[in-house]
This record gives structure tokens, C-alpha cells and sequence, in this order.
């Protein structure tokens, strides 16, 4: 198994290194330079200033010196320096990774907590009224744009009820709560992002796990299990699902670029400070170095994501080695 | 038809809402860009049926207006991804070797990045328009349907029917476009309604963070920007475009689920 990992881990490199020429050049050949910015922005702008930001920033480099210097340090987790406030990025993408990573493992382990039991439930009374009522409903929540879900909820709960707040990651006078406050406060401000970003994926774990149960329900050995004449919560939950869950482990690997690209929208309607919204920032700041390191740490993530789902593939099923 | 509901209402959502767009400017009750000072934010009434948004402009005439960008953002987006799928897949799954050992690697390397991080890249760096978006939904959502069809064409290729062709002495363009990609057909064509539908809930959300078809020219996620302001005071102008974009994206559902049930 660790040289399964170790060989995936090396094959992830060249892919990598794929990704970076590849967003490197998407960037760089697009039209326009990135030191006209500051002065169409400000005509006070100085020829010697604008000379001196070029240099700075390697911009006079032709540009695949300018990849290779980047690469260089980014080997070494060097990032660069954020065009439009000059911090380091490692800096900034380290203060905001908690809130996307927290927000999505709580929505995941939401999803599977809620969408499991349905599956199942629908799956084993197939046809049945709760399997066409969950089918319709997770019709509707994949034609719904995230967004416009959250607007409506933000709409009831937060403004016609007042009972969540509408934005950020906690109150104004967050600073002086008590510790324990301090817990409560943050909950109560991701109650709702938590649940607008978990509402795809009950229907498409729902919906998975309703198929791989109906076709785990058909297989011989639950003939056998109910021959022997166990009772029907067992057949189900014993035989059935642990072999149904197989797919759905690999759904949580698959799913984060999914993820990723989800938390840009929600992060920017609730206000979170999370990586989607600093990506956000970026693209509308066009910070090159910023953009730059975000795409690279997304597309770890979703290898890193891939080789989890292999993993827990063999994990849960003791048939499958990888060698 | 009879019994497949979901082709059947999926297609008569489609009709209805592409009929809507075809017609937009003799069935919109209002000038879409007309700006009525003395409705500002009113609700749903005779006059506006849907009711009107801060500058005074009807919902119902920007929504039914609307449509043609949603619509046909989403069709040409898939038509260009389905394209160069068809091109890209059919080349790696005929030619195999370092084809198609290049075009699977090129299409991994895409599949790597988030999408809707790549997208926000690429429209960061070229101006937001409508043209601009359908190009890169395109140009960034190739990697299925080129991997579906590859599939397709590895199993086929070494069917008889082909053999024969071959034996006929048929060149290779020919063979793919007049055997092989006819009779990968269906699968292409599930996944081209699927497409549409994640297109235009993708151009949705671009235009809903300003970075998509920009206003005055209306388009269902860029009405929504609105709403971001008007929460509690207007309702309608959250509610409707919303609802429009669920509709059409189910119609869209609903015929591949239908023509999953056909190809069986």
C-alpha cells in the first residue's frame, strides 16, 4: 500500500507541472499588461514608479524566464508577494484555509449524516411514496442555482425572522466574548452557509446511494442473508450497505473541486473569509501571483482528493490491492 | 412519448422557454431597458405583471429577454465542448498510441484544476461578454465528453461493420464521421443536455458575480445581482429569475433522463 502511495505520489508531479505551465500561460498571454493597471486607475502614477513595480515583481522577464523564477520558489511553498497589498501569499491563503476547510468538512459530514439514511430508505421501499417524493425533491435541488437558494433562505431566516445572522463569520464585538461564546457565536454565523452549500449534495449522494443499494439488494448473498431467515434491518444495514457505501467513499475525494469552486459563490454572498473569497478578490484585482498559487493549491487538492478516494476504495473493500 | 414523462415534460419546458426567447420582442409586455422612474421596486400588479427592479424596469420584459442570453449561452457553450470533445476523443480513441496518450494527459491536466476556478481565471483576464463566456464554459468543459467519446470509439473500432469500411477502402475521416460518431451518438447527447444545463447554471452564477454578461443587456443571473441589495424589500426580483433558471435547468434534466430511458 505505501509504495501504491508513493508511486501515485509521484505521478502526481508531472500533472502538476502540467498545471502550472498551463495556468502560467492562460494568465500571462491574455491581453493587457499588469503594471498599465495602476495608472489607467491613477494617472499620477511616475514612468520611474511603474518601472520600479516591473522590476519588483520580474515583469520586464521575458516569460519563461519569468515561469522558471516562479517555480523556483513556489518549490519551496514561496508563493511571491500579493500584487495588490504586497503580503505574502502563503500568509494569506494560511489565515483563510480554516474557514473553507471547516465549512466544507462540516457541510460533507452534514450530507452523508442526512443523504445516507435517505438513500437507504429509498432504496429498500423502491417506488414507494418516500422514493418518489425524494426523487422529485433532488430533481429540484440540482436545477436550483446554489446562490438563489441562498438568497431565499437569507431572505426568510435572516431578515423576515431575524433568527441567523446574515453575514460574516462572526459579530462585531466578537473580540471581547468569552471563549465559550466565542464557539457559539461562529456556529451561529455558519448554520446557514453549512447548510446552502450541503443542499447539492443531498441529492446526489441521496441519489447514488439509492442506486448502489437497489443494486447491492439484488446481489446473491442478500438472497442467502434472507434465506437464513435474518431480520430485514439486518439484511440491510449488515449485508447490503456495507457494500453499497463502497462508491459513496469515493465521492468524497471526487468532490472537491466541486467544493472549491462552490465556496467562491457562497463565500462571497455570506461574506465568509475563506479561500473562495480571496480567489474572488484576486480575479477582480487580477493579482497574478495570488491567482497563480490558489489554482496550484486547488489542483493539489482534487489529486490529493483522487488518491483518498482510491485509498478508502481499498480501504472498505478488502478484495481490492493495489499494487 | 406516451411512456416517458420525463422526455415529455422536459421537452415541453424547452419548447416553451425557447419559443419565449425566439419571441422575446412581441410577447415582452415592456421595453426591457426602459426606465419607468415613478415604479421603482414595485411588487407584482396589472401594470408589471412580475413587478419592476430599482431603475423602474419591468421584471417580466428583462426575465422574457433574459432567456435568448441564458438559452443560447448555454447551447453554443455545449456546441463548442461538444465539438471539441468529438475531435479531441474521437482522434485519442482512433488513433490510440501517443494521440492518444497526449490528448488523455492534456484532458487530466484540465481536470485538475477546479472548474469554476479556471473559468474565474481565464474571464479575469479577457473581458467579460457573452461571447467571452460561452468560449471559455467551452473551452473549459471539453475533458467529458472527449473521455466519453474515446470510450465509445475503443469499443467500437474493432467491430466488424468498421473492419468492412476499412476493407473498402474508407478513409479514416470517414470511418469516424460517417460510422463511429453516429454510433456513439446517444450517449454524446445525454451528456450535451446534461451540458446544457451545467452551462447555463454556471453563466448564472458568473453573471450573478458580475463577472459574466454584463448589464444593461439582461440575463437571469445578472437580474439576481439585485437582489443581493433588495433582500426584504423586493422579493420578486429574488424569486422569479431564480424560479426561471430551476425550470429551465429541470426541462434540461428531465430530456436526458428521458433519453437515458430510450438508449436503455
Amino acid at each position: 500500500m505505501i509504495n501504491y502511495i508513493l508511486k501515485r505520489l509521484l505521478g502526481m508531479i508531472p500533472v502538476l507541472l502540467g498545471v502550472t505551465v498551463l495556468s502560467f500561460a492562460i494568465i500571462n498571454l491574455a491581453p493587457g499588461k499588469f503594471s498599465t493597471l495602476d495608472q489607467a486607475m491613477n494617472p499620477k502614477v511616475s514612468p520611474e514608479y511603474q518601472m520600479r513595480l516591473v522590476k519588483a515583481f520580474n515583469l520586464d522577464k521575458p516569460l519563461p524566464v519569468r515561469y522558471w523564477l516562479w517555480l523556483k520558489s513556489s518549490i519551496c511553498f514561496d508563493f511571491g508577494r500579493s500584487f495588490s497589498d504586497n503580503r505574502l501569499i502563503m500568509d494569506k491563503i494560511a489565515e483563510r484555509l480554516p474557514v473553507t476547510v471547516g465549512i466544507n468538512v462540516l457541510s460533507l459530514l452534514f450530507v452523508f449524516l442526512v443523504a445516507i439514511p435517505i438513500g437507504v430508505k429509498a432504496a429498500t421501499k423502491a417506488g414507494g411514496g418516500f422514493d418518489t417524493v425524494t426523487t422529485y425533491f433532488s430533481f429540484l435541488l440540482l436545477a436550483a442555482p446554489t446562490f438563489w437558494l441562498a438568497l431565499l433562505l437569507m431572505q426568510f431566516f435572516c431578515i423576515q425572522l431575524g433568527w441567523l445572522p446574515i453575514s460574516g463569520i462572526h459579530s462585531l464585538d466578537f473580540e471581547y466574548f468569552s471563549p465559550l461564546r466565542k464557539v457559539w457565536d461562529i456556529s451561529w454565523h455558519l448554520i446557514l452557509p453549512v447548510f446552502v452549500s450541503s443542499l447539492g449534495g443531498f441529492a446526489v449522494i441521496s441519489r447514488y446511494m439509492r442506486s448502489s443499494m437497489m443494486e447491492a439488494l439484488n446481489q446473491p448473498y442478500i438472497y442467502t442473508a434472507r434465506a437464513k431467515g435474518l431480520p430485514q434491518s439486518q439484511v440491510v444495514y449488515k449485508h447490503a450497505l456495507r457494500n453499497a457505501s463502497l462508491p459513496i467513499v469515493t465521492m468524497i475525494g471526487l468532490s472537491i473541486p466541486g467544493l472549491l469552486g462552490g465556496s467562491v459563490i457562497f463565500e462571497s454572498i455570506f461574506a465568509l473569509p475563506g479561500l473562495g473569497q480571496l480567489f474572488f478578490q484576486a480575479v477582480m484585482a487580477r493579482d497574478m501571483p495570488l491567482i497563480m498559487a490558489e489554482v496550484v493549491l486547488g489542483a493539489v487538492l482534487t489529486m490529493l482528493g483522487n488518491l483518498i478516494a482510491d485509498i478508502s476504495y481499498a480501504y472498505v473493500d478488502p478484495r481490492i490491492r493495489y499494487k | 412519448m406516451k411512456n416517458n414523462p420525463y422526455l415529455f415534460w422536459g421537452l415541453a419546458i424547452i419548447v416553451f422557454f425557447s419559443g419565449v426567447a425566439l419571441l422575446a420582442p412581441w410577447i415582452s409586455p415592456h421595453d426591457p431597458t426602459l426606465i419607468d422612474g415613478q415604479n421603482l421596486l414595485m411588487p407584482p400588479s396589472l401594470k408589471y405583471w412580475l413587478g419592476t427592479d430599482g431603475l423602474g424596469r419591468d421584471l417580466l420584459s428583462r426575465m422574457i429577454f433574459g432567456a435568448r442570453i441564458s438559452l443560447s449561452v448555454g447551447i453554443i457553450a455545449v456546441g463548442i465542448s461538444i465539438f471539441l470533445g468529438l475531435l479531441l476523443g474521437s482522434c485519442a480513441g482512433f488513433y490510440g498510441k501517443t494521440v492518444d496518450s497526449l490528448v488523455m494527459r492534456f484532458a487530466d491536466i484540465m481536470l485538475c484544476i477546479p472548474t469554476f476556478f479556471l473559468i474565474l481565471a481565464v474571464i479575469a483576464m479577457v473581458e467579460p461578454s457573452i461571447y467571452n463566456i460561452m468560449i471559455v464554459i467551452g473551452l473549459t468543459s471539453w475533458m467529458g465528453p472527449a473521455r466519453l467519446i474515446r470510450g465509445e470509439i475503443l469499443s467500437l473500432k474493432e467491430r466488424e461493420f468498421i473492419q468492412a469500411e476499412r476493407a473498402l477502402g474508407a478513409t479514416d475521416a470517414r470511418i469516424i464521421i460517417r460510422h463511429l460518431i453516429p454510433n456513439a451518438a446517444g450517449p454524446v447527447l445525454v451528456n450535451a443536455t446534461l451540458g446544457i444545463a451545467g452551462a447555463i447554471l454556471l453563466e448564472s452564477s458568473l453573471s450573478f458575480l458580475g463577472l459574466g454578461v454584463q448589464p444593461p443587456i439582461p440575463s437571469w443571473g445578472n437580474i439576481l445581482i439585485e437582489s443581493k441589495s433588495t433582500l426584504g424589500i423586493a422579493w420578486w426580483i429574488t424569486l422569479f429569475p431564480g424560479l426561471a433558471i430551476l425550470v429551465t435547468i429541470l426541462g434540461f434534466n428531465f430530456i436526458s433522463e428521458g433519453l437515458k430511458k430510450i438508449i436503455g
